[in-house]
């Protein structure tokens, strides 16, 4: 086998994919292309630390084990397209590469609101480095800052802006921020506790329109006006309204991509009738994947956790086949049942959660008290779920042991 | 092998302690302990640990 082992994407997916091939004994060549010119860095600081302090790349990077040994990164270089059957991705200069094995690292890009003249200044989305540093730039002390959506980056924007000086003003869609991925209860605390800091909720609402002026003769964010005739007057609009996943590139591949890349729970990728397509591989925010821990059915995750488990899945199976002569078949059976963990830190809070609380059908307080510390419970059919709480995080990982054993 | 977490970097999140619990643990006002010095059989441990903290705060020195 000569070809090389080409991953898509080179974020932490990526990353981890290449350092756990070496660790299961991969020598061979191996291609990284990236559509962002920067190395692997750490996205949950670009809603934190990037934008209160003036940190560039070398602040989020991350380290780069010597035992990862030679690796071609192609940076700046996306993927447009691929051919399967001749095993083939190309480059956005034409070039074709082969592959061995291809893994998907692509993840997602924030959704954005396309109807505003082109180059409006002050609005903005989060999910890259430079995304993050060019909002920093406009955080000053007593802007008027919208934010767009209330889940978990647009409530840590509100936090640090708000710190930053900032005026923050968040729109959201439900009652209270967070009530689908930590239900209603807790996400009115959440509420109550940035309100307490000053920032202002316009909930169950919308937006209607933006109002675009024009600063040195430019166009530039003015107001947001809201369904409910409401107008909110902003130097600053955060659109932080969800992602969609990177899949333009595989579009006439006949892979299955209708939410992210269908998976088998080894991290093949399947193609529209189900049947695995050879040698293709997806892992991280951009897999929909079984998960047993929970049932049958695929689920994109998009916690931090994932990619480094789902990519170490996908390299043991790879290493199997190309490798060490380990009964592929066996390692494709081993158990994979990821527990996700995520967390989210907002002014002194710092919520931490494992498992899928979305998935629950019922939730109650389980321990502790909703004004200080405290736990909720997930359930689906009487069985724990998900947990998830602001400080208590003893109890919180005794949960998780609890849900590793019931499974 | 030594072992250094950056205090000001950790956030007590424990996701290190169940890659690596014989290293690192939660302590009674959940925060961070961790043993400095461990053997070169928790190698493979410690790295998973390292990979999995959020704040990216564990370096493995030697
Ligand atoms: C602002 C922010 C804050 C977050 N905070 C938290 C948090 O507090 N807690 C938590 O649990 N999770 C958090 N997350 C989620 C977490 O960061 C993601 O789950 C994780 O980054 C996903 O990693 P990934 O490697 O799968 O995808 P990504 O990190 O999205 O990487 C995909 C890479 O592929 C590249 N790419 C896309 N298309 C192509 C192509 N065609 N060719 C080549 N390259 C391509 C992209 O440019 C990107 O660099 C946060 C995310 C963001 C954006
Ligand atoms: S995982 Fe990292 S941040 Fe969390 S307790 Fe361990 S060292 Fe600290």
């Amino acid at each position: 086998m000569n070809d090389a082992i080409v991953i898509v994407g080179a974020s932490m997916g990526g990353l981890r994919v290449a350092e756990s091939l070496r660790r299961f004994g991969y020598l061979g060549p191996i291609k990284i292309f990236g559509d962002e010119p920067h190395l692997p860095y750490n996205r949950p600081p670009l809603s934190k630390e990037v934008l209160a302090d003036e940190v560039n790349h070398d602040a989020v990077a991350f380290a780069i084990r010597d035992s990862i040994g030679e690796i071609e990164w192609m940076l700046d270089c996306p993927i447009t397209g691929i051919d399967t059957s001749a095993k083939t991705v190309t480059d956005k200069h034409g070039h074709k590469h082969n592959y061995s094995a291809l893994v998907i690292a692509t993840g997602l890009s924030a959704k954005e609101l396309n109807r505003l003249p082109e180059g409006t200044a002050g609005v903005h989305v989060l999910r890259s480095l430079d995304h993050a540093i060019n909002l920093r730039k406009e955080l000053k002390p007593g802007a008027k800052v919208v934010i767009v959506g209330a889940g978990f980056i647009g409530c840590e924007v509100a936090a640090t802006a708000q710190t930053l000086g900032c005026a923050v003003s968040v729109v959201g869609s439900g009652n209270v921020p967070l009530n689908r991925p930590l239900c209603e209860v807790f996400g009115a605390e959440v509420m109550r506790r940035q309100q307490e800091q000053g920032v202002k909720f316009f909930m169950n609402s919308g937006i209607a329109d933006v109002a675009v002026g024009t600063e040195a003769g430019s166009p530039k964010v003015s107001a947001i006006k809201l369904v409910d005739g409401q107008q909110l007057d902003c130097d600053v609009v955060l659109f932080a309204i969800g992602s969609t996943p990177n899949t333009q590139w595989l579009a006439s591949s006949g892979i299955d991509i209708v939410d992210g890349v269908h998976t088998n729970n080894s991290m093949q990728a399947l193609d529209l009738s189900g049947k695995v397509v050879p040698d293709v591989y997806a892992i991280g925010d951009v897999a929909r994947f079984t998960n047993p821990l929970f049932d049958g059915l695929a689920r994109r995750v998009e916690h931090w956790n994932i990619p480094t488990e789902t990519a170490k899945r996908a390299a043991k199976v790879i290493a199997a086949k190309f490798v060490s002569g380990e009964d592929f078949e066996l390692a494709l059976a081993e158990p994979f049942a990821p527990m996700p963990s995520f967390w989210s830190n907002q002014f002194e809070m710092q919520i931490l959660g494992y498992g899928s609380p979305a998935l629950a059908t019922a939730s109650k307080l389980i321990e502790g008290s909703l004004s200080e510390e405290f736990v909720f419970g997930y359930y689906r059919d009487d069985k724990l779920v998900g947990v998830a709480g602001i400080g208590m995080k003893n109890a919180l990982l005794s949960y998780r042991m609890q849900m590793l054993q019931n499974q | 092998m030594k072992i250094k977490v950056d205090m000001q970097k950790c956030q007590h999140y424990g996701q290190c302690v169940f890659e690596a619990p014989d290293i690192f643990k939660l302590n009674d006002q959940d925060k961070l302990e961790y043993t400095a010095e461990a053997d070169e059989s928790q190698r493979a441990n410690v790295e998973a640990a390292a990979d999995v903290c959020p704040m990216q705060a564990i370096f493995i020195e030697s």
